[in-house]
Parts: structure tokens; C-alpha cells; sequence
């Protein structure tokens, strides 16, 4: 009896550990494709295929959103502190889009622009209090916190 | 509810007892219904009041986000439950596992009866979320490697219940089960690094991280709150349904029929 309740422990060991060995090869494959966006960099270091729909997900550059006064069209450029890729974009902004926000755009490169047809704003994981929030921004002069773009 | 009868032959006497008498007493379907009894409404109420000062903490008295202003506040409902799907589903295969291993019926009536509770938590983690992102993110659904892993999660409990119903004979149902559960015991570590492994939408970890948590005191004590809460309601409603799954299997032996005469 002990020794079948053994080879029974040893069985249920073996399914978990060829699951864990199937699953993970499988997963370093697929590495690439499971990534949500590409970054500013990967764009410039020509990893992505011409005339394909993609995203890009980085920092919005402060002071480069120029919305244009008479349509819902916005340009703003996209960093990954590395690289700036410029994106134009006609729609409606998500409420967390502001300059220094992490966000993802999906769309295509055209003539080294990129056209998005959708723009997320990336959340990051901290929660603040907003007096806290400003305190900080008045200790560091003004400077803003919000950098929610990590790479 | 209890009777002589078996509280007598649960008892064991003095020199059986050693460090693993506890393990082989919770493989007794008439212990387990009677501690499960005990046990049941006394952390329902301890988790409906927890609840209550949670969310009132949470809703109230929390500070809002200086990012997202109010629509934060969802994460008292969002967060314990998203955990609670991965942890029910990780007792599900341990208890399914030890069904395999000692041939404990008392444990695969606890992993048949996480799986709708599993699911239940998976389904309002994946609600809440998807009403949160709209307004912050901008889209109620997109195919990250968190999301979609979760979503893989909902699916194992699903089809953890469809094969469960589909097989009539109890055993071979259990341990088909069984083998399902563990095999997707894999995606469970997934869903948790899948927002360090890879780049998603979702944001990373808040609480549980190597610097300690980044979120304010005054908005991580409710979250703990309605954790706590969460945990204690799941194990009540889990001893219920593990009463009826013992009532069930255990039908035709002298401990039932004693308990349904009391």
C-alpha cells in the first residue's frame, strides 16, 4: 500500500514537472509574440515588418502634444528614453493620456510617422493620494511624477 | 447536528495519536462534516462584517488617486477577488492531488466543489477589470498576456465542471478531474509573472513586491480588509458545499441517516 501510494506521488510529480518543461518551452517561442507593443528603439532597429498593423508603447514626450485647434487630430511624440517616434492620431483621448504618461498605440508607420488608430493610456501601479501627489511635485520644483513608463 | 455515534468513532485513542493523525482525521467524511458545520456560518458572519468595514473603509474614508480620482475604488472588489481565483484554484489540484495520492474521497469533494467558487471569482475579476479599463486604460478588453491568461484560468474552471458532469461514474470523474487541475496548475505562476515576463497593459504588482507595496496606507488597509473577508467567505461557502457533496457520497452509511434524522 505505501509503496503504490509512492509510485502514485512519483506520477503526479512527473505530470507537473513535464507540464512545467512543455509550458515553458513553449512560452520562450512564443516570447515575441506574446509582448503587447514594440518599443521606439525596435521600431528604428528595423524589427518590424513593413505595412503591418502593430503597437508601440512608450512615454509621451513632455511638451510635444500639438492638438490641431479645429479637429479632434493630436501629434504628439513617443519615447522610450532611448528613441522618438512621432504619432498622429484623430479621436478621442483616454482620460490618463497626459505628457509623461506611459501609453500604447496601435496603428502603422507611414513616411516615418506612425498613424494610430487607437491609443491606450498605460496605468502604472502606484496609488497616491493627491496631496501627497503634489507634495512630492513641489519638493522636487515643479518636476512631475508621473511616469508610469518603465522599460 | 452531531451525535454520539460519531463523535465516538472519530475520537482516536491517546497512543495512535502522532504529528499525522490530524491529516488522516480530515479524510473522515463524518469529521469533516462536522467541523465543516461548526465552521461554515461562523466565518460567513466574520466575512460579512469585514466586508462591510472594508468597503466602508475602501469607498469612504480612503483617500482618492491623484491619477484616477474615484474609479480606483474598484480595486477592493477587483484585487481579492483576482487573488482568491488563483489560490482556490491552487487548493483545487493540491486537494485533487491528495485525492490521487492517499485515495481520500473527503478531498476530492473539496476540489469539486472550489470549482465553481473559482470560477465565480474568476468571472468578477474579469467583470471588474474590464469596467475599470474602460474609463482608465480606454478599452474594456485587450489580449495581454495577464488578461488572456486569466481568461485561460476561467476556462480550466469551466472545464473542470463540464468534465466533471460529463463523466457518471464518481471515481473515474474525480480522477479525470484530478489530472486536468494539475495540468493546469501551469498557468497559475504564469498569470502572476505574466506582467514582469512580458509587456502588457496590465500594470505590475502592487502590493506584492521586493521594495514593499506602493500604494498608500489609508487605501492598502481596506484592500487587506476585504482580502481577509474575501478568503473567510470563500472557505464558508466552500464547508457548505462540501456538506452536500459528504451527504451525497455518503448517503447510504449510518452517520448520515443520523444526521438527517436529528
Amino acid at each position: 500500500m505505501k509503496a503504490q501510494r509512492k509510485a502514485r506521488m512519483l506520477i503526479v510529480a512527473m505530470v507537473l514537472i513535464g507540464v512545467s518543461i512543455s509550458a515553458v518551452l513553449t512560452l520562450l517561442s512564443l516570447n515575441e509574440n506574446i509582448n503587447l507593443f514594440y518599443s521606439p528603439s525596435q521600431v528604428y532597429a528595423g524589427e518590424i515588418p513593413p505595412d503591418t498593423s502593430i503597437r508601440i508603447g512608450g512615454m509621451v514626450v513632455k511638451g510635444s502634444v500639438d492638438r490641431d485647434s479645429d479637429s479632434l487630430k493630436v501629434k504628439f511624440d513617443l519615447t522610450d528614453t532611448a528613441k522618438v517616434v512621432t504619432v498622429v492620431y484623430t479621436g478621442i483621448l483616454p482620460d490618463l493620456f497626459r505628457e509623461g504618461q506611459g501609453i500604447v498605440v496601435s496603428g502603422k508607420m507611414k513616411e516615418n510617422q506612425f498613424h494610430a488608430d487607437q491609443v491606450l493610456a498605460k496605468h502604472d501601479e502606484t496609488y497616491m493620494a493627491p496631496e501627497i501627489s503634489e507634495s512630492i511635485k513641489a519638493a522636487h520644483g515643479q518636476q512631475s511624477i508621473e511616469s508610469g513608463y518603465e522599460q | 447536528m452531531t451525535s454520539q455515534y460519531t463523535k465516538s468513532k472519530d475520537r482516536l485513542p491517546r497512543r495512535t495519536r502522532n504529528s499525522w493523525v490530524w491529516f488522516h482525521r480530515f479524510g473522515s467524511p463524518s469529521y469533516f462534516y462536522r467541523m465543516a458545520s461548526r465552521w461554515g456560518p461562523r466565518t460567513g458572519w466574520c466575512a460579512f462584517i469585514l466586508m462591510i468595514i472594508g468597503l466602508y473603509m475602501g469607498l469612504f474614508i480612503a483617500p482618492p488617486d491623484y491619477q484616477m480620482g474615484d474609479s480606483y475604488r474598484i480595486i477592493y472588489i477587483h484585487v481579492p477577488t483576482a487573488w482568491m481565483s488563483l489560490s482556490v484554484y491552487v487548493l483545487m489540484a493540491i486537494s485533487a492531488a491528495i485525492g490521487l495520492i492517499w485515495r481520500m474521497k473527503v478531498a476530492f469533494c473539496v476540489s469539486r466543489s472550489c470549482a465553481p467558487i473559482g470560477a465565480a471569482f474568476t468571472f468578477c475579476a474579469l467583470i471588474t477589470g474590464s469596467l475599470w479599463g474602460k474609463p482608465t486604460w480606454g478599452t474594456y478588453w485587450i489580449w495581454d498576456a495577464r488578461l488572456t491568461s486569466e481568461l485561460v484560468l476561467f476556462f480550466l474552471f469551466m472545464g473542470y465542471m463540464a468534465l466533471d458532469r460529463a463523466i457518471l461514474d464518481r471515481k473515474t470523474a474525480s480522477q479525470a478531474t484530478a489530472v486536468l487541475s494539475l495540468v493546469g496548475l501551469v498557468n497559475i505562476p504564469i498569470i502572476h509573472y505574466s506582467v514582469e515576463w512580458w509587456n502588457t497593459l496590465h500594470q505590475g504588482s502592487t502590493v506584492i513586491r521586493m521594495d514593499g507595496p506602493s500604494i498608500d496606507t489609508r487605501m492598502l488597509v481596506p484592500l487587506l480588509i476585504t482580502t481577509v473577508s474575501m478568503n473567510l467567505y470563500f472557505v464558508s461557502v466552500l464547508f457548505y458545499r462540501v456538506r452536500c457533496e459528504l451527504l451525497d457520497l455518503e448517503r447510504r452509511t449510518q452517520w448520515v441517516k443520523e444526521v438527517i434524522h436529528d
